[in-house]
């Protein structure tokens, strides 16, 4: 399956994963220690000339994925402008920018395998409650099921269309989850017969 | 175990289903994320434990980069963004959703309803508007009016999860884990 991380090999892919979290944290712990526009504006600058190491396509990309932004900035630059504090107003938009952005670049940069290699040292503490080996068959399970029932869910709704000229609707929701209710007993029988879950 | 390890991943995946697929056109062809049915539903069906592990699950796999949010969003980003209250809220709601219908005796249709109402809308807002207040830098008044956009289309989802937790309890009694 499709992840977010960028095909396009940066210098940033090179660093290990941890570093570039940790650096992540405290970036956006720093953008909310201060409401100055101009100091807001500079992490705005760092983050977008971050983008650009990877070359201009990079950072459309990078662009792009701040588009569900879009309503929230330009609710809240309607707000300021109306309540006459276009300031305060911009330092949210600034600070909101560039804390999505830095997020998404680490997430761009970083592969799925690294990703995890860095929960699973995360979660080693918890490993009495929750062995590593079972939290990794749970990612791999959804993983593999998101496509399986995404198949699922279109063959319902194509069973739909055969049946009714009316148009698919929620009355697909019951048989999906019945899928998905189904595909887990079949799953659970298959892992108990391979020796458990671990 | 093995059934609840395969439950909670199952319903991951649904979750993140329901949020791609666009083409549920709800009641008048208003086109609804059915995202945050699948949350009601992680709870209703599967019960409080089991369902919020598995919202946590899902949220996991966002965090690590799947785009498996409704829109295809996903990444760290998401936690960054004004809807990081409403991604916290999430397990809660499904887990007192859940909680409800274990613990309630009502028809598994009204629970579920009720259960939706309570954790899918109730528990949701109090994570998202305090989030959205914090990330925007406004009053929780200001921010409950921007969520405010989404309640109509929250109550008929709750509607809609009862429906449907009626319909599997109907067809698979046993598979109900909240009842069982």
């Amino acid at each position: 399956m499709l992840t977010l991380t960028s095909p396009i090999e940066t210098p940033l892919h090179e660093l290990p994963a941890a570093a570039k979290l940790a650096a992540l944290a405290g970036f956006t712990f720093a953008l909310f220690l201060t409401g100055s526009p101009l100091w807001l504006g500079a992490a705005l600058l760092l983050v977008a000339a971050l983008h650009l190491t990877g070359g201009p396509r990079f950072a459309r990309h990078g662009l792009a994925m701040l588009r569900p932004l879009w309503p929230f900035v330009a609710v809240v630059a309607l707000w300021h402008l109306w309540v006459g504090s276009p300031a305060a107003g911009l330092a949210v938009i600034l600070r909101m920018l560039a804390a999505v952005a830095a997020a998404n670049l680490v997430t761009m940069t970083t592969r799925l395998s690294d990703m995890i290699s860095v929960v699973e040292r995360l979660a080693a503490p918890l490993a009495p409650i929750l062995p590593p080996r079972r939290l990794a068959l749970a990612i791999a399970l959804v993983i593999r099921f998101v496509p399986v029932l995404s198949g699922r869910i279109d063959q319902i709704a194509l069973a739909f269309r055969a049946r009714s000229a009316r148009r698919v609707s929620w009355r697909i929701l019951a048989p999906a989850a019945l899928a998905a209710l189904d595909d887990a007993e079949h799953v659970a029988e298959a892992l108990r017969a391979r020796g458990g879950a671990g | 175990m093995e059934r609840s390890l395969a439950h909670i991943a199952l319903f991951a995946a649904l979750i993140a289903v329901l949020g791609l697929v666009p083409k549920i056109d709800l009641a008048a062809g208003i086109p609804i994320t059915a995202q945050s049915l699948g949350i009601m539903l992680c709870g209703t069906v599967l019960g409080a434990r089991r369902g919020g592990l598995a919202v946590l699950l899902f949220l996991l796999l966002v965090a690590l980069g799947l785009p498996l949010l409704s829109g295809g969003r996903g990444g760290l980003g998401v936690f960054a963004g004004p809807s990081v209250g409403f991604l916290i809220g999430f397990p809660v709601a499904a887990f007192v959703a859940g909680w409800v219908v274990e613990r309630t005796t009502l028809a598994p249709l009204w629970a579920a309803m009720c259960g939706a109402v309570l954790g899918g809308i109730g528990v949701l807002y109090a994570f998202g508007i305090p989030g959205m207040a914090l990330m925007l830098d406004k009053s929780l008044t200001e921010a409950s009016y921007l969520a405010m956009a989404f309640l109509p289309g929250d109550l008929i989802k709750a509607v809609l999860a009862g429906f449907a937790t009626q319909a599997i309890a109907k067809a698979r009694p046993g598979a109900l884990l909240s009842r069982a």
